[in-house]
Formats: C-alpha cells, sequence, structure tokens
C-alpha cells in the first residue's frame, strides 16, 4: 500500500469549520468539532459508519444546518448567506455522492449536460460537447456517452458522478466513501483518479472513508472522526502512530478484516 | 454559539397528533407559496415543462378515452329507461351533455390522473429523493424545485383542463353511439340537441374544476414525492398517499365547487 507524499501545503484555509455541533433528535452526531481544509490538499477524514462524516460535507454545502458553530467555505458563512449565494458558492465546491446518484432517467452525456447548461445558460452546442467529452476523457470513460447509468457499473458510475461535479470546474471537492461497495482493483482506480484529479484540476478535497487503503493513497492528511469528535490529525502514519486506543482498534480492525 | 443539551430538537417535546397534522398543513402552504414564488420567475424550464405535459397528457389519453367512452356510452344506456317513462328519451342528448360537462368529465379526469400521474410524480421524486439524485441538483448549483416541482406541477395544472374537454368530448362520441343506435338519431341532430342545452357558466365551471383538481394533482404528487424518506419504504408510501390525498382532495373540490357555482344557475 503506497503511502501519498505529504506536501507543504499553502496556509490558505478554504475550509475552516469551528465548534460545529449537529444532532438529529437525542443523537449527538458533531460535537465541537474543529477542521480546517487548506488550499491544494487532500485531506481524509475516516471514521467508522455513522460517526457523522457524511454529514460533515453535507454542511459544507448547506444541505444540512448547523445546530451551532461556524463553517467558512470559501471565505463565506454556508449557514448564513442567501440561497442565491449558496449557489454561487456551490459552483464552486463538487460533492460526489456515495452512491453517485446519477439521474437515472438521462444518458452520461445528459448527465454531464445538465449542472453546465443550467449554470451556463448561454453556452453553444460546440462548447457543451467540447466540454462534455473533454470530461469524460479525464476519468477515462469516453466510450460511456450515450449509455444508461443502469447499464454502467458500479465503478463507471462513481467516475461519471466525479465527472459531473468536475464539469462546473470546482475549487474544492468533497468525497462521500468513493470506495464502498467496490472491489479493491476498481479502488485503486478510483484512487488515482482521486489523486489526478487533484493534480490535473488544482482542487482541494476532502474524502470522507472509512477504507484505509484509500485514505493512504489519497490523504496528504488524515483526521480520524470519532464518537463525533476530530480524536487526532496529521499523516497517516501520525494519526495511527496515535495512542488512543479506539484509534488503534480502528487500524486493526480493518486490517484483520 | 449553544451549549451541549440545549439543541431544542433534543428537549423538545413530540408534537401531538393534531398539532403534527397543522405543522404538515402549513408546511403544504409553504411548498405553494415557494411554487408561485418560484414557478414564474426566470430562468424558465420550458424543455421539461413540454415534457411534462407531454407525460402527463399525451401519455393518459389511452385510457382517457376509454374511460370516457365507455362512460358516456353507459351513462345514456342506464338513464333511457328513466327518461323512456317520460317520453322524454328526446332528451338524452341534453341530459349527457350536461352531466359530463358539469361533472362526469372533471371528475373521472381527475381522479384517473390521480391515479395515473399523481403516483407516477409521487414515486419519481421519491425515488430521486431517496437515491440523493434531488441533493445532487442542489449541490450543482440547480434549483431542484423549479426544475422538478414547478414544472410538473404547472403541466398537471395546463394539461388536466384540456384532458377533460377531450373526455367530455370522447363521451359525447360513446352517448352519439348509443343513442344512434338505439334511437337513429342523427349525428348532426343529437350534437345541436347536446350544446344547445349546455351555458357558459359550464363551461367556466368545468374549466375552473379541471384547473383546480390538476394543481392539485401536481402539488400533493410532488409533495409527497419532495418530502419522502425512510428509503424504499418511502418511496411506495410517497406514491400511494399521493393517490389517496389527492383523490379525497379532489371529491371535496368538486363538492365546494357544486355548491359555489350553483349560486349563479337559475335552475
Amino acid at each position: 500500500m503506497q503511502q501519498k507524499a505529504v506536501t507543504d501545503f499553502s496556509k490558505e484555509r478554504v475550509i475552516e469549520i469551528k465548534h460545529l455541533n449537529k444532532s438529529f433528535g437525542p443523537l449527538d452526531v458533531l460535537k465541537q468539532v474543529d477542521l480546517e481544509l487548506y488550499k491544494g490538499e487532500n485531506l481524509v477524514v475516516l471514521g467508522k459508519s455513522g460517526t457523522g462524516k457524511s454529514v460533515l460535507i453535507k454542511i459544507l454545502v448547506g444541505l444540512l444546518k448547523p445546530d451551532s458553530g461556524s463553517v467558512v467555505v470559501l471565505g463565506k458563512k454556508v449557514d448564513q448567506i442567501s440561497y442565491k449565494e449558496l449557489l454561487a458558492l456551490r459552483l464552486k465546491v463538487g460533492f460526489s455522492f456515495q452512491n453517485s446518484a446519477l439521474y437515472d432517467s438521462m444518458t452520461v452525456r445528459e448527465n454531464l449536460e445538465f449542472p453546465l447548461v443550467r449554470n451556463q445558460r448561454s453556452i453553444s452546442k460546440a462548447e457543451k460537447n467540447k466540454a462534455v467529452e473533454e470530461i469524460l476523457e479525464a476519468v477515462g470513460l469516453s466510450q460511456a456517452i450515450n449509455q444508461m447509468p443502469s447499464e454502467l457499473s458500479g465503478g463507471q458510475r462513481k467516475r461519471i458522478g466525479i465527472a459531473r461535479t468536475l464539469i462546473l470546474q470546482p475549487e474544492i471537492m468533497l468525497y462521500d466513501e468513493p470506495t464502498a461497495g467496490l472491489d479493491p482493483i476498481t479502488c485503486l482506480d478510483i484512487n488515482s483518479l482521486i489523486n489526478e484529479v487533484q493534480e490535473r484540476f488544482h482542487t482541494s478535497s476532502i474524502v470522507i472513508t472509512h477504507d484505509l487503503t484509500c485514505a493512504k493513497a489519497v490523504g496528504n492528511r488524515i483526521a480520524m472522526l470519532l464518537d463525533g469528535k476530530f480524536a487526532c490529525q496529521g499523516t497517516f502514519d501520525e494519526v495511527f502512530g496515535h495512542k488512543d486506543e479506539r484509534v488503534k482498534a480502528f487500524y486493526d480492525y480493518n486490517f484483520i478484516e | 454559539m449553544k451549549k451541549r443539551g440545549s439543541n431544542p430538537a433534543k428537549t423538545a417535546k413530540r408534537p401531538g397528533k393534531i398539532t403534527r397534522m397543522f405543522l404538515t398543513l402549513f408546511d403544504v402552504g409553504q411548498f405553494i407559496v415557494r411554487f408561485f414564488k418560484e414557478g414564474f420567475l426566470p430562468p424558465y424550464e420550458g424543455r421539461e415543462l413540454i415534457n411534462q405535459c407531454y407525460n402527463i397528457g399525451y401519455r393518459s389519453l389511452l385510457l382517457i378515452s376509454t374511460t370516457g367512452f365507455i362512460t358516456g356510452m353507459v351513462f345514456t344506456k342506464q338513464s333511457r329507461p328513466s327518461l323512456s317513462e317520460f317520453g322524454a328519451t328526446s332528451w338524452l342528448p341534453s341530459l349527457v351533455a350536461i352531466a359530463l360537462l358539469r361533472t362526469l368529465a372533471p371528475l373521472l379526469t381527475g381522479l384517473i390522473a390521480a391515479g395515473k400521474v399523481g403516483s407516477s410524480i409521487g414515486a419519481e421524486l421519491g425515488s430521486m429523493r431517496v437515491t440523493e439524485q434531488i441533493d445532487a441538483m442542489e449541490v450543482s448549483a440547480t434549483n431542484p424545485f423549479k426544475f422538478l416541482v414547478s414544472t410538473r406541477v404547472l403541466a398537471a395544472t395546463i394539461t388536466i383542463p384540456i384532458l377533460t374537454f377531450y373526455t367530455a368530448m370522447v363521451g359525447m362520441l360513446g352517448a352519439l353511439l348509443n343513442v344512434t343506435v338505439n334511437e337513429g338519431t342523427s349525428a348532426a341532430a343529437f350534437f345541436q340537441s347536446s350544446l344547445e342545452s349546455i351555458t357558459f357558466l359550464d363551461i367556466i365551471a368545468s374549466t375552473f374544476k379541471a384547473i383546480i383538481f390538476g394543481f392539485t394533482i401536481g402539488v400533493v404528487g410532488c409533495y409527497q414525492g419532495y418530502n419522502s424518506s425512510k428509503g424504499t419504504e418511502g418511496v411506495g408510501k410517497a406514491a400511494n398517499s399521493s393517490v389517496v390525498i389527492a383523490m379525497f382532495l379532489i371529491f371535496l373540490e368538486e363538492v365546494i365547487s357544486v355548491q359555489f357555482f350553483s349560486l349563479f344557475r337559475s335552475v
């Protein structure tokens, strides 16, 4: 398992979360969470299922509202801006869903065109075609352009989901469990794609996962979410050299499994 | 910043049934207000609106035609014995025309559309909700309410009145067939007699009812689907409740509108 090189990123914060709390009924999901994402880095948020990892990134794009705390994305307080400002912010923040969330009544081409034509109303047909072809080439699925989502494999669906997000050229990418439900070889392909996206499109990313192979391969920095709080943050070796028994148990369980 | 434990969601008692019903009604009210606020403002989703009109209107034609034709024919057949007792079978065209236009066509079309269109909208949006396709639209800086809800509600409101008049017309053809076979009445005489009995108020009332029914079917289907949860079970529930609630509201609206328009009728 190759560990991703740790690079010294600029200290420009593109995401800044302070004292974030979120609960659903009596269940405290996120408790006083603090987190920063620096420009150009891939940050992996690791944690067991149900620890609030997906909730965290859904708050970042305004799909969920925080109970309290401050969430600043590209200089905007997500929970305090108008809907119009939120839509403008979402153009700069791509979100790749766990189950890809492709529009199943549309072909791959229509899926990719959908965000494009709605956000660039004056775009010409030639420009649209060029953008779609380029992005499909970037994710290695040019041949799937006229297929329906139901005709694609799980890995292909993930790639198209990422392509649909990238077509708007976001500054930040949020990946929700990008390797969940995929075979090990396809997982490696998706890990490579996440790294390629970081290099080619100069994005800053948060990758939500419980897959340690993925975390090691794509993460410049790892943050371990346990019981609604970040137990530790750092490089892969720093995190798993941590003395917290819960962190060690997570590591051991993943490799025994 | 709130302290832990002060979250109202955790400390508040679960509201009772009556309170929940009023909260839902308030939520539906907000949903409708949002439709009027966003549905008529640019950017317009013209292509999707046409697509939905095609889905709701054109794809319901076969069912509507069959039902309308059979209703017209059977209604005529069932009405004949009563009229013939008074030697008034010549009134059949008028009776059928009035019954179809005032009540049968709007009600039949509304109920059929509630079953076919309402369930389809509820299931489609419900499925899109649980598979995060609606969230995917949100995060790609698209307003899913405008694209999914406004277009469907508007399409239902436009197409149901058209389908209603189509049902009335097909129903009249069914009645004509029956009358021609039994009484030997010509088509010209049949239509002259039936059209003479229809007033402008009948047309206005029928159009008004059909618009309200269409709007109801669209809003109920979209509301149930757009707010569905709990996975596949939620999709089924959204489809089912879209039909049940829409049908109940259509009957209620029919009763109210009959009372309302009877105020303007001399007989």
